[in-house]
């Protein structure tokens, strides 16, 4: 398989898990949240908006493609070009 | 594991950004030697990935859930220092844009949840290289088990930015013991998120698992004496 397809496939799987999957996925606190609550420390959280209004199939394909861009734009600047060696 | 704003108080938020900006300078020199045209394209996939897998949150106690860090799974797939880059990209997108993870708490996010996986996802892989036999199908069952183990550590280390900075007065030996039980917990899950990625991509293109180069570098030395004879 070419290069360009595992990427496409791969972000294809992406899009599907944070369009679709992520419905399905356990809405109970997770690990750390669990332990402030079960702890006492819970109401020290200092909590603030979601700028998308948090998470959900629209903003978690927005998400993607905006770690996808951010990541992909780094990774591409820092990269070694092909004409310089290897080591 | 996301630390939100008021858990660890100013002094050590402030010494974990300092870290993180550490980190992630050293991250955008040496990820480098690690990326090249036809690797760099996988590293904007892993980081999405990553963020698209951290929203499936699964059961893992009496309610409670757990996601996968993503550490050990980028370090594996586009190496180490560009895993940190990944990982940090994910979490400063999840602080800014969905409130997920405190700003003031940034870098204790990025050096818990990024470097820390990271790091000892990466040493627990290089570790069982050096220790298994060296073929392809070991990769993936040794990225499982770097991700399985970064998890509780990373659980450990909040309890030690907890013990030096935490705002709360709490019993630290019981924090200790709940926060390793649960993260172990999840990173059984974060073991098999890890061996099956790594796996897929290891059956399609192996070239493009860093993790993999020394393996296939091997294989060449082997094949290349018999075809020359």
């Amino acid at each position: 398989m070419r290069t360009r397809w595992v990427v496409l496939v791969g972000l294809g799987v992406a899009v599907l898990l944070a369009g679709v999957v992520s419905v399905f996925a356990s809405s109970a606190p997770d690990g750390l949240t669990k332990v402030s609550q079960d702890h006492g420390f819970a109401h020290t959280e200092e909590t603030r908006d979601s700028v998308v209004g948090g998470y959900g199939p629209v903003t978690g394909v927005v998400g993607v493609l905006v770690v996808l861009a951010l990541a992909g734009g780094v990774t591409y600047v820092v990269r070694r070009r092909r004409s310089e060696p290897t080591e | 594991m996301h630390v939100p704003d008021g858990f660890l108080d100013a002094p050590t938020s402030a010494a974990t950004g300092a870290v993180a900006i550490v980190c992630v300078g050293t991250a955008l020199v040496r990820a480098r030697k690690e990326l090249d045209d036809r690797t760099a394209p996988m590293a904007g996939l892993v980081a999405a990935f990553i963020f698209a897998v951290q929203m499936l949150n699964f059961p893992v106690a009496s309610g409670t859930s757990g996601h996968l860090l993503g550490g050990a799974l980028a370090a594996v797939l586009v190496g180490p220092w560009t895993g940190v880059l990944c990982t940090s990209v994910v979490f400063l997108v999840q602080c800014l844009l969905f409130a997920d993870g405190g700003i003031t708490a940034l870098g204790t996010n990025i050096v818990l949840m990024g470097v820390t996986t990271v790091a000892v996802g990466w040493i627990v892989f290089r570790l069982l290289q050096v220790l298994l036999p060296k073929r392809l199908g070991v990769v993936p069952v040794a990225a499982g088990i770097g991700a399985f183990v970064s998890v509780p550590v990373a659980a450990a280390l909040f309890v030690a930015l907890y013990a030096v900075g935490g705002t709360a007065d709490i019993a630290l030996d019981h924090l200790a013991t709940a926060m390793v039980g649960v993260h172990t917990l999840i990173g059984i899950g974060e073991g098999v998120i890890t061996f099956l990625a790594v796996g897929a991509i290891i059956a399609v293109r192996p070239d493009l698992v860093y993790g993999a180069r020394r393996v296939l570098a091997r294989r060449e030395l082997e094949i290349k004496p018999q075809v020359v004879a």
